[in-house]
């Protein structure tokens, strides 16, 4: 009998949310979406990230340009707002580069020149994912012919290359490093984690050791010392996973105490003894009554893990020690902007800071929000 | 492994006076481990220890005792959820003889279908992320003793059996009250037809008007599936209604068992007199007189000699020193460990 | 009942409500009970009745989303001075804090979760006498010492000292009955203070409420499920159902001849009143959700004596006394006494 006096005994209220009809067979994932619902600021992360990745799978059609199309005539070229007139639709005044004689810096004046812009403009044939033809685009420059000009949304970097089409592909890389890291995260973490949990005794007490001489590694600095010792002359993809090993070597300790922790508390649960006493393998307690019951936690550890993930590879991009050119991703992107004088002159080229802190803000909230949703049935 | 009292050995497992189950010095002993980088065994916590009984076919026997007494321990060993420490566990199905305590645990999983157990609380008991349909057919699927169409029937009379509708298969247990949860808990305990059922304090967790629908099915259970139950309970009210014999426990023995009857009406034990007189009697001008003083023993630091000793209020001479054995008083079946009674 | 001195508390009408998304659970709907001088008042029910949400109203517990919505909870103070309606104080007047543990103090039913795991049981105990009496800390720790015996502690003087997970279930529980009636308090709320326990101690734990109330005068509110804790321990008896009080009396007259169907039925459906082997006579059906009350007599689904028309129409029955001071909300009693001559 409940005790607590928030609200009157359990067995006089069936159900939590919704009446007692209409929620009797409603699934643990309907519930937690139910109440996921309820966040706003979760919800709003959500559709956030969902857009994101659809930005990053479907680069090449929301870029108006490849991203390494480089133009000496924009280099450094400072963002183009699009205007609209009644007689030019949306366009913008093209821009021509000009040298300051004293210091040397590139700037830029507006020329009468007018570069019409259009939805779904047919653009410089390209294939979605180097497989599927395609010349589509979102939008993008309207006129054809070599005397169109060009238009940078966020301007451009020092070879003139888009930024704005550079932080698509740039998405497509960071987004998916997270990912793919807590794929091999999740199944280090939970495995061992699992292990650690429901044999107990002394494989527990030694996993547990190894867990916390792990996690008393600094992190940044071992994933330096990872990243540097991978040869240089690899190709971009066999390094794409050797980061995403590197990064999750460290990563998998938090999702397997949660894992180990969960399993230990569930195990003695009337229903997993009921399981046993019924003559349940070990596989089908774990997998079909212990594992459902802290699947939501999992996926709460995990996403706010990604944001963790998608830093370090920022890191380590930027330092120069994980991805190099001619891969994008967001931190090779920032290696632009080592020198403050660049900075200082071209801020436009931090971009990629912008989409970072959405990023990872958008999976905080998503964790969080979930956290709450999860697990609808923990309380009596 | 002395059984003490006369209680007959082994017997062949066919013959119709076979007990089902012939416990003989039953133990499970918890160690006490240090604290501290390199642990040792600094102590023992002898939850259950020397319990013997017989538990004959069709018949309802009682195990009450307070927190601590081992009652819990005592039939989730036998059931094997828990390994025994020591002892036997004999179990006459009919065709098969077999020592419960010694089978190994790969070679156990026939024998769950022939013991199963009810538990105590009905919000814990079930899986909350399984339909009831799915709870209730999870011995059937295990054993693969049935599927498909057959399958669904064998639910779907057995949730009748317990007092459920058939529709009920689809919804998740939150959506049932106390008692209809514990019904569940019943139809999956016994879809597969057991012999033997362990009810481990079933009735506790439900509502006063409750408790007596769920006892009365049990009942009726028990005629209509020849079940042999193993009632264990702390409530003496529920215990003197539904039960044919009772054990009283106390710090892991059996100090008393005997039939109900004689059991309620003339208790021997002084701590089976101590748990009846604080019963509270629901007659308002029957006032209790409750004098035993002291706390519940800890079954991990027993006093010397009888365990209840300290509260007793009828210690003499020797019950500090010799612990008393467990012995038959007269023929009625009564059996009582106290030195008070030594023939 | 005695009239000579007024009740110590007095309970009109009490609705407490609890305003959550399935909509306005009425946990208690028109409880009104009156509590005698120095005297063991009982409310009984099963879960869901509303007695714990009573209790807490009457110390004003109840959180959001629970609020008090009407009625009045009148305590007459032992000295004469003016009845306190303690359901219109404010949250921060200061009479209200002078009731809370001053005047009426309050056991619950898990001695570990009322009980500070990281203060000493003397600091807690002392804590409660400095809040409420104007001592010095020695004399407070004197009076905690005191205490301690009184509730049939041994060593106390160690004791005092010693951290709640260092005692026993039933040494808590006596420990939390020292720290609420320390102050003397003029009323004790007990909520369910034996349920957790074993019986054996809970035959302690009630002899001792019972010694205590008898040398210290003081007025119990005593809240349980267990009909035969309420026949041992209270004078008077108030039994609840669906957040509604069916039947008030003395607990001779309402135990040994109930009037109202449920708890009639109630008292033939437990175990010890059948014979061995019997079939119990079981109340039919389930305890219906506070969300969903039927109309009319909320019990009427379950009722053995159920007349159709007469008991699924209209708003619940009201009380109606009997002689001695005896209510029952049943519109068959009415009809009976009637029947009799109009002799109750």
């Amino acid at each position: 009998m409940s005790t607590d006096v928030g609200a009157p005994a359990a067995a006089a209220i069936p159900s939590r949310t919704g009446d007692a009809r209409s929620n009797a067979t409603l699934t643990q994932w309907q519930l937690i979406r139910l109440r996921f619902a309820r966040h706003k600021l979760a919800v709003i992360s959500f559709y956030l990230l969902i857009l994101l990745y659809a930005c990053a799978v479907f680069a090449e059609f929301v870029a108006p340009y490849d991203r390494g199309l480089a133009d000496v005539n924009k280099i450094y070229c400072p963002p183009q707002p699009p205007a609209y007139s009644f007689r030019d639709g949306w366009h913008v005044k093209d821009l021509e580069r000009q040298i300051d004689p004293v210091t040397l810096k590139n700037y830029y004046i507006e020329t009468d020149k007018v570069v019409h812009l259009g939805f779904l403009v047919k653009g410089e044939p390209y294939r979605f994912w180097g497989l599927i033809p395609a010349e589509y685009r979102l939008f993008g420059v309207r006129d054809r012919g070599p005397e169109a000009g060009r238009f940078h949304f966020l301007g451009a970097d020092k070879y003139g290359r888009d930024v704005y089409s550079r932080l698509m592909f740039g998405a497509r890389i960071s987004l998916s490093i997270g990912l793919v890291a807590i794929v091999v995260t999740f199944v280090l973490g939970s495995v061992i984690g699992g292990i650690s949990g429901y044999v107990g005794g002394a494989v527990d007490t030694l996993i547990q050791r190894v867990i916390e001489i792990v996690n008393s590694f600094p992190q940044l600095p071992l994933w330096l010392a990872f990243a540097a010792v991978l040869p240089p002359d690899w190709s971009a993809l066999k390094s794409y996973f050797a980061i995403t090993i590197v990064l999750s070597l460290l990563g998998w300790t938090g999702l397997a105490r949660v894992v180990r922790g969960k399993i230990l508390s569930l195990r003695e649960e009337d229903y997993a003894v009921a399981a046993r006493l019924l003559g349940a393998s070990h596989s089908r307690i774990i997998f079909r009554h212990l594992l459902p019951g802290f699947t939501s936690h999992i996926i709460v550890s995990l996403s706010l893990s990604v944001p963790g993930m998608i830093l370090g590879e920022t890191a380590l991009s930027f330092l120069g020690l994980g991805l190099r050119p001619p891969v994008v991703s967001w931190g090779v992107m920032l290696q632009d902007c080592l020198n403050m004088d660049v900075v200082a002159n071209y801020p436009w080229l931090l971009m990629p800071v912008l989409l970072i802190v959405l990023t990872v803000l958008g999976f905080n909230f998503f964790g969080d929000g979930m956290r709450d949703a999860a697990d609808p049935y923990s309380a009596k | 492994m002395s059984s003490g009292g006369g209680i007959p050995a082994h017997n062949s497992p066919g013959a119709a006076d076979t007990p089902l189950l012939q416990v003989r010095g039953l133990c499970k002993h918890f160690p006490i481990m240090s604290k501290g980088f390199f642990r040792k065994q600094v102590g023992v916590v002898k939850a259950v220890d020397q319990v013997s009984f017989d538990l004959r076919r069709g018949e309802t026997l009682g195990l009450v005792g307070e927190s601590g007494s081992g009652k819990t321990t005592c039939a989730r060993t036998i059931l094997r959820a828990l390994k025994p420490t020591g002892g036997e566990v004999i179990f006459n199905d009919g065709t098969t003889s077999v020592d419960l305590a010694r089978v190994p645990d790969r070679e156990f999983k026939p024998l769950r279908t022939k013991m199963q157990m009810i538990f105590q609380d009905p919000f814990s008991s079930l899986n909350p992320r399984m339909t009831v349909g799915q709870i209730v057919s999870e011995p059937l699927v295990i054993h693969g003793m049935s599927k498909g169409r057959d399958m669904e029937d064998r639910v779907v009379e057995i949730l009748q059996k317990v007092g459920l509708k058939p529709e009920h298969r689809q919804r998740y247990p939150h959506a049932f009250s106390g008692g209809q949860r514990q019904r569940i808990g019943i139809a999956r305990a016994l879809i597969m037809r057991p012999s033997l059922v362990v009810a481990d304090e079933a009735v506790s967790a439900l509502d006063v008007s409750v408790q007596a629908q769920v006892i009365n099915l049990l009942s009726d259970l028990q005629d209509e599936f020849k079940l042999t139950y193993i009632f264990v309970a702390h409530d003496l009210s529920v215990v003197r209604h539904i039960c044919d014999r009772v054990a009283v426990m106390y710090a892991g023995k059996i100090v008393e068992i005997a039939p109900t009857a004689e059991l309620f009406e003339n208790p021997l034990h002084p701590y089976t007199r101590a748990l009846l007189s604080a019963v509270p009697n629901i007659d308002p001008d029957v006032k209790m007189r409750f004098e035993v003083g002291g706390e519940v023993a800890d079954a991990g630091r027993l006093p010397p000699g009888c365990s209840f000793h300290p509260r007793c209020p009828k210690r003499f001479d020797p019950c500090d020193k010799v612990e008393p054995q467990l012995r038959a008083i007269g023929d009625g079946g009564c059996r009582v460990s106290c030195h008070l009674y030594r023939e | 009942m005695n009239q000579s001195l007024p009740p110590a508390l007095q309970i009109r009408d009490l609705r407490t409500h609890f305003f959550t998304e399935e909509g306005c659970i009425p946990a208690v709907d028109g409880v009104t009970v009156s509590l005698p001088r120095g005297k063991v008042l009982a409310i009984v029910g099963e879960s869901g009745c509303g007695k714990s949400v009573t209790s807490y109203s009457i110390l004003r517990l109840i959180r959001k989303p629970g609020e008090i919505v009407g009625g009045q909870i009148l305590f007459q103070p032992k000295d004469g001075s003016p009845p306190i309606d303690i359901a219109s104080l404010t949250e921060d007047d200061d009479l209200l804090f002078k009731v809370r543990g001053g005047y009426i103090s309050m056991i619950f039913q898990e001695p570990m979760s009322a009980l500070s795991p990281v203060h000493t049981v003397g600091n807690q105990i002392c804590e409660a006498i400095l809040f409420h009496q104007d001592v010095t800390e020695a004399e407070a720790r004197r009076r905690a010492v005191e205490m301690l015996g009184k509730v049939g502690i041994p060593g106390a003087e160690r004791r005092i000292d010693q951290y709640p997970h260092e005692l026993s279930g039933g040494m808590r529980q006596r420990v939390v009955i020292a720290m609420a009636l320390v102050c003397r308090p003029e009323i004790l709320i007990a909520d369910e203070p034996t349920t957790a326990l074993d019986v054996t101690i809970q035959a302690q734990i009630l002899k001792l409420i019972k010694d205590l109330q008898a040398e210290l005068g003081t007025s119990v509110v005593f809240i349980t499920h267990d009909l035969g804790v309420v026949a041992q321990i209270a004078d008077e008896v108030a039994v609840m159902y669906l957040g509604k009080v069916v039947e008030r009396g003395t607990v001779r007259e309402v135990l040994k001849d109930p009037k109202h169907p449920y708890t009639a039925s109630l008292l033939k459906s437990l175990p010890g009143m059948g014979r061995h082997g019997e079939r119990l006579p079981a109340i039919k059906g389930s305890v219906p959700s506070l969300a969903a009350i039927p109309q009319g007599c909320p019990f009427h689904p379950r009722c053995p004596e159920y007349l159709a028309g007469t008991c699924d129409t209209g708003g619940p029955p009201a009380m109606r006394s009997l002689s001695g001071g005896r209510e029952v909300a049943c519109v068959r009693v009415q009809a009976e006494v009637l029947e009799k001559g109009g002799r109750p």
